[in-house]
Parts: structure tokens; sequence; C-alpha cells
């Protein structure tokens, strides 16, 4: 496929991506030309420019690159974090636990798909592994 | 970035601050600008009617090079209001040189202006949702930086005291400086028990959030010849961006500056240790360390230790963000022109108190975005070309 094929008419890549998160799955691309995952989901593969990118289900399983907890003026301090998942790509996230301090650079971690109240598509938040 | 690069094409022949701070009710983005532009031509002796070059960028305006064209009524102006966030500025200044080399303009002015403070930062940037980042909350720019502080720690065994260090050198650079918004003194302690905004960053390991704005002017050789102040010259530039959001940032530990400094260097035939003063763009204490680190100063991993002991104050060993940096003395969102700014008056000499004695070579390296953009630029006086 060439870049000046049509684009997919009725689901964009962002969509697709949502759709597998209703399906509670992990989906990311993976770009046969540079033999690599391509995370966040576009038309064309960034390395080789080649638009023809598969659609791959994680297995879920990933370890936390980077951590923070964001203290807000109001409510309770809350986990962001950098996931890396062991397909190659890696997300924006927030590890579920009591104490947000304690989530660990180098921590193993599960995917879940979760529908929250006050957004419109569910989002991927991760479970230290050895509580799921 | 060409390899041919010849320096002495355009001169940089003046430099202003906008009132900075807290500049009052009503006063807009393009306001300060202006304040800044008049100001700089005061410095250089040359007048509103020879511009015919802007390059200017701001959050508070989607037409930022048509409104200063308006503002500032110059119909015929060369135009670039290119944003790259806070580092922008260094890269209008690689353009303006090569506009007036290429015979697009003659004398050219890069400009800034934002009433962050005076408007709050929700006013004055548009906040992007990106369904990847934005349902988890990041407290951005602030959690990105944190984000990148964790992993240095986790890496390198950086610690919470090191990225104090940092603010408190920028806190005494700050105190020689009159134009500087903090006018205390700080310390280690104070850092690490301010409140806490995204761990491992208090709000003392945060830049300040105020107004200002600020404009530099370039003309030709011949041009510069005939004006007051001694020319400043672009040695060398480079630039690199990694990413615009941070959880596409390749290395939270190496950034782009160590691609932007090698281009910059090699084009100006300099290293790290020929440069006399240093301005890193120090949105956060982190930049600093990643940014000495990546820039060549000191070993990656060793940031830490190499800005303790007072290593970047004033009395130590190598001069960093003189000005106070955006810690300290000021900072309205888009920092870069501020270093442009300090690093021309450091050639020039005009510095008082925070003056680094014989200064011949000033490094100013910006940053835009979450760590995305890294623009380096190399400056010197007259005798280094």
């Amino acid at each position: 496929m060439t870049m000046n094929e049509t684009l997919e008419p009725k689901l964009s890549p962002h969509a697709r991506y949502v759709q597998h998160l209703k399906a509670g799955e992990l989906a990311y691309q993976f770009s046969p030309a540079a033999d690599r995952a391509v995370f966040f989901p576009r038309v064309l593969c960034p390395y080789t420019g080649d638009a023809a990118l598969q659609w791959r289900v994680s297995a879920g399983a990933g370890t936390v690159y980077s951590t923070s907890v964001v203290y807000p003026r109001k409510g309770e301090p809350y986990n962001v974090a950098l996931i890396d998942l062991d397909e190659g790509f890696r997300v924006m996230s927030r590890v579920v636990t009591d104490d947000p301090l304690a989530v660990a650079i180098g921590q193993r971690v599960a995917f879940r798909s979760v529908q929250e109240e006050g957004l419109d598509e569910p989002i991927p938040v991760f479970y230290p592994l050895e509580a799921t | 970035m060409r390899d041919d690069f010849r320096p002495g094409r355009a001169a940089v022949v003046g430099a202003a601050e906008s009132d900075l701070g807290m500049v009052g009710a009503g006063y807009s983005a393009l306001d300060l600008m202006a304040q800044g532009v008049g100001r700089a031509l005061d410095d250089c002796g040359l007048t509103l009617r020879d511009v015919d070059g802007i390059f200017c960028a701001t959050t508070q305006s989607r037409l930022a090079g048509l409104a200063l064209a308006e503002y500032l009524n110059l119909p015929e102006a060369y135009i670039d209001s290119t944003s790259t966030g806070g580092s922008s500025f260094m890269g209008h200044l690689v353009r303006a040189e090569a506009a007036i080399a290429a015979g697009l303009c003659e004398v050219a002015v890069v400009a800034y202006g934002s009433t962050q403070r005076s408007l709050g930062r929700k006013n004055t940037s548009t906040a992007e949702w990106n369904p990847y980042e934005s349902p988890f909350r990041p407290f951005l720019p602030t959690t990105a930086y944190a984000l990148a502080a964790a992993r240095h720690m986790h890496e390198f065994g950086t610690t919470r005291e090191a990225l104090a260090d940092v603010a408190v050198a920028a806190r005494q650079w700050a105190l020689l400086n009159p134009q500087a918004w903090e006018k205390t003194p700080l310390t280690v302690e104070q850092v690490l028990a301010s409140r806490m905004v995204s761990y491992p960053l208090t709000i003392r390991d945060c830049c300040l959030v105020s107004d200002g704005g600020g404009a530099i002017m370039l003309t030709t050789p011949a041009r510069a010849r005939t004006l007051s102040r001694a020319p400043v010259y672009l040695l060398g530039a480079g630039h690199c961006t990694t990413h615009q959001t941070i959880s596409n940032m390749p290395d939270l530990v190496n950034t782009g500056a160590r691609i932007s400094g090698s281009m910059a260097y090699a084009q100006a035939g300099l290293t790290s240790s020929d440069v006399d003063v240093v301005g890193v763009y120090d949105a956060f204490t982190i930049n600093t360390i990643l940014f000495l680190e990546d820039l060549g100063f000191c070993a990656k991993g060793e940031g830490g230790d190499f800005v303790s002991n007072g290593r970047i104050a004033p009395g130590g060993t190598l001069p960093v963000n003189t000005n106070g940096g955006g810690l300290s003395y000021c900072h309205p969102g888009m920092y870069g022109i501020f270093l442009l700014i300090e690093a021309i008056r450091q050639l020039r000499g005009e510095c008082g108190a925070r003056q680094v004695p014989g200064a011949e070579v000033a490094l100013a390296h910006g940053n835009g975005g979450v760590l995305s953009s890294q623009y380096t630029v190399l400056l010197g006086g007259a005798g280094t070309i």
C-alpha cells in the first residue's frame, strides 16, 4: 500500500484503538517494514513512511519506565506513570495502588481497560502484576 | 544544518527586556513585545522605520507575526512567527541571521511578549486534549519533567538535594541581577520543604510564572559598524526535536541537546571547554542537570554531582544562568529570548555584579515543549570571528 491510497473511511487509527479498549484489549500497531511496534496509532509508519501498519493486541504485561505523583491543590495525590509494554511500545497511564508514591521504576505491571466517569472512552490502566 | 556555516554574515546589535514581573492590568503580550522592540532599537541606535524583518512568537497571539506587523506598522517586513515553544527565539535568531545573509531583510527584530502572570496560565496557553495522555491528568508541563527527574534519579542516583542545588545557584545569581523577580536567599532545605507539585519536583524546582518580553536586533555587518554597540555574532547553532509529548520521548535521561549541541559546536569549531558563560533553559531544576550533561559540561549521569558544592553558582567553576534563570529571574512561558539577551549582555560586558570577566563565547540553549525542542546557539564577540 502506498501513502496515496485512500484512508479507511470509517475507522480512524484512534477509533480502532478505542474499539479494542472497549473489548478489554490494549491494541498497538506493528510495522513489518521497520520490524517494530508503533504507538500512538497513526496512518503511516514513522520509521519507514510505509502505510502498511498491522494491528496487534498486547499481552498487557509491562514495566514502569518512570513514575510521578501529582499533588493537586484540591483532592488526593495520584500517580502518573510511563509504562513500557513487553511488545516494545510505551504508554502514559497510572498504576492503581493505595499509595501512589510506592509505584517504583522497574516494577512489573498488568494492563486493564477501565471506563471512567467523565471520560468518553475507556483508558488503559495498570495494576502491580502480583496483585492481578 | 549546513556544515559550511560562516559566521559574520549578520551581527546582533541590540538587546533589551520589556518590563518584567507583574506589569499591570490591561497590558497585552503585544504591548510587551513592542516595548522590547523599542528598547532594543534604543539600545543600538536604529529606528523603527529601519526594521524590515519580524521574527516573533507568543502563546497569546495565533498570528503573532501579523499582530506585531500591525502594531508596529511594518507592512513590508519579512515575517517568521514559527513557534517551537520556549526555544522559538533561538530558531528566530538563526533564521534572522540567514535571512539577512540571503538579502531577505536588512534589519531584523526577534521579539517576545507575555502577560502570563497578570492573566493566569490557563488564559494565556491553549490546553490541547491528547487522548493518550490527558485522561491520566499529568500536571503539564511539570509532570513531564518530574518523570524525567525520577528516571534520572533511578538510573544515576541523582538526589532531590542535587535538584535543589540548581535552584539555590539560580537564586544566588538572581540576587546579583537587579531585574530578577526573586530578591531573597534560598536554601536547599527550603526547596525540599516547599509544596510538592509533581514528585520529585516541588514548587521551588519549578520556574516562575511572570509577565515579560524582550527583543534583540540583527543587521548586516556593514550597518553594524555604524552603530554604537559592539556587535555579537552567531558562531554556530543546532536543533533537535525528539518528540512533542512526553510519552513519545525516546529516552527521558538523554535529551535532544546532545545532538543540537554537537551541531552547534561543530559549526563553530568549538567545544564545551571554549564556552565562557552558559545559559540553559531552566524551566525546572532537572533541566539544568540534563542540559549540562548533554552539552558536554559533564558526563552523562554526573550532572547531580556537577551542580553541587556551588560549582554553577556565583564564584563557582562554571557560570550557568547568570541572570538567575527561569527559576529566579523571570519566566513568562517562553523563556528562550531571555537566554539570548543575557548571552549578548555578557559578551558586551554589561552585567555588573554578575559579569563573567572577559566572556568571549556564550552558549544559549533553548528548550521547547516538554524537553521536546532543543535549540543550541553559540554566540561570540568580535574577537571570535
